[in-house]
């Protein structure tokens, strides 16, 4: 078996792994908490509301958004990392049909797992921090995974079976 | 028949062999999805505009009752729409769960070969995940209706503990065969592994690789042109029109109330329906992508193989785009995905059942030969 498919096989699958491990451990210890704090504090907001007290319902509100936010990556994180990791298995079982010479299959390997592991990775981080470093780390692997799938696909279009 | 049994090699055939790994993973992977998509199709038909009807009217309700200054009757209303958005959450990850599991199913069948245990244990394996990925999906869909009856838990219900305890059997295949998959990778002298299935190169194969392979990157497009241009502004609506509506209750301004449930509506429906195309264009991608592998085992005439694979295709690209559009177009463009999703429903029973077929061949076929 050659490296690149070596690499993409054994990663796809470790990447579901983590994204399940991730998906488990977050059901089990985070997740009801999480729904709960969205629920109550939406429901205190118009509480506050209705007793005419704008600063509070404000205050409530504010922690809303944050929970929905961190909420919302936890669940993106997780369903992410797991299509993302099928995307690499797939495409590790058909790599042989990729046009390319063996070192720019290894540089694509490469690429597609490094966008794969870091993508999901760098909207977890979004939940630490607000900062721009995150969002950046994600637009500069979605955008890693996007180019390194199309050349891929156009190693595979470009493919003709010898036979 | 094009797909005849000896287009395959003898090793591709033991693969495949009565109660294997592979073919347990591969029929029990199809009819996940199948079942997934139908309970999705259903849950859309009958579930979703209900559900999302009343979570608008239990929210209107509650900033009505904050306007009235009748605090009481806000907690109630709200503890309504959180009951529902519970029904609508339990029901798409019910959705989702059992279709990614049939994926992962479909894509542990293709490896069988790589992984290095004896065939019993491989299908004990098997075994393990496709109870773990039935386990799962009823569990989640249980969680609604059981709540935190009878449960040891603050937090967690006896539905959720179930759907915990379906995801480990299914971590814990997956992990087995990683361990299967790497003592083949270590075994010296290498072993070459015949696999007449993956060698195989149809054109309906080519056909769906392609296709799927052009799915999923107008998949990622989509997603990289929402994360830009909606989600954060998305999510700073959210609040922004959520925050108008409590300060708006609070100062007693009906009118303003009016406008932002109206904006909140509208941003749900359009939150929803980008986020749906982005992630069914991808699924049904990764699915014809998975399914042009196993196109040697679909023991039906190449013609019929090439219309379902075109079928497959057409639905795939028909149901996100019209999802896209249902904001715009209502309930045509709503119809008209369900047109879609029947479509891929529709091709995959095809492929389950040539598949089958092929099976009862080979066994028939092993019974003569014994």
């Amino acid at each position: 078996m050659n490296p690149a498919r070596c690499i993409l096989l054994v990663g796809g699958i470790a990447l579901a792994i983590l994204g399940m491990c991730h998906g488990i451990w977050y059901a089990v210890s985070a997740e009801h908490q999480a729904l709960d704090r969205i629920g109550g504090s939406l429901a205190s907001a118009f509480t506050h509301a209705a007793d005419r007290d704008p600063a509070q319902a404000s205050t409530s509100l504010v922690a809303y958004r944050e929970a929905k936010y961190v909420y919302e990556r936890q669940v993106d994180a997780h369903g992410h990392w797991i299509g993302l990791a099928m995307l690499l298995v797939l495409l590790g079982i058909a790599f042989e049909r990729v046009a390319f010479g063996e070192k720019e299959k290894l540089a694509l390997t490469i690429g597609l797992l490094t966008g794969a592991v870091v993508f999901p990775l760098s909207v977890l981080l979004q939940t630490f921090s607000h900062g721009p470093f995150p969002r950046a780390l994600s637009i500069g692997s979605s955008a890693l995974m996007i180019a390194t799938l199309a050349i891929t696909a156009f190693g595979f279009a470009t493919d003709r079976p010898s036979s | 028949m094009a797909s005849s049994i000896a287009e395959i090699s003898p090793a591709g055939l033991a693969q495949f062999s009565r109660l294997s790994a592979r073919r347990l993973l591969l029929l029990g992977g199809i009819a996940l999805i199948v079942a997934g998509m139908i309970f999705g199709d259903i849950f859309a038909v009958f579930v979703l505009h209900q559900n999302a009807a009343r979570v608008g009217a239990g929210l209107t309700a509650a900033a009505n009752a904050a306007l009235a200054g009748d605090s009481a009757s806000v907690a109630v209303h709200l503890t309504d729409v959180g009951s529902f958005l519970e029904n609508r959450g339990t029901k798409v990850d019910t959705h989702v769960h059992m279709i990614d599991f049939g994926y992962l199913a479909l894509v542990l069948a293709a490896l069988q070969p790589w992984v290095a245990f004896g065939e019993k244990t491989k299908r004990a394996v098997a075994w393990i995940f496709l109870s773990g990925a039935m386990l799962l999906p009823v569990g989640v869909f249980l969680i609604h209706y059981v709540g935190l009856a009878y449960s040891p838990l603050k937090a967690i219900g006896w539905a959720s503990i179930f759907a915990d305890a379906g995801g480990v059997c299914v971590l814990l295949a997956t992990v087995i065969y990683l361990a299967g998959f790497c003592k083949h990778l270590q075994a010296r002298p290498i072993v070459s592994v015949p696999d007449g299935l993956l060698a195989a190169r149809t054109i309906t194969g080519r056909r769906l690789l392609s296709g799927g392979l052009l799915l999923i990157l107008i998949g990622f497009a989509h997603g990289a042109y929402y994360a830009a241009s909606d989600l954060y502004r998305h999510e700073e609506l959210d609040y922004s029109i959520l925050s108008n509506m409590a300060l708006a209750s609070a100062a007693q301004d009906e009118a303003r109330v009016d406008v932002a449930l109206a904006d909140y509506g509208q941003l749900q429906g359009d939150k929803a329906v980008k986020i749906a195309a982005h992630a069914h264009i991808i699924e049904f991608g990764l699915l014809a992508m998975i399914l042009s592998f196993f196109q040697p085992y679909v023991s039906l005439s190449e013609v019929w193989k090439r219309r379902w694979a075109s079928i497959l295709l057409a639905g795939s690209a028909v149901l996100p785009a019209c999802v896209l559009f249902e904001l715009r177009f209502g309930l045509l463009a709503g119809a008209l995905a369900d047109l879609g999703g029947a479509l891929v429903i529709a091709a995959l029973l095809a492929m389950w059942i040539g598949i089958v077929r092929y099976a009862g061949r080979l066994d028939s076929r092993s019974e003569v030969d014994s």
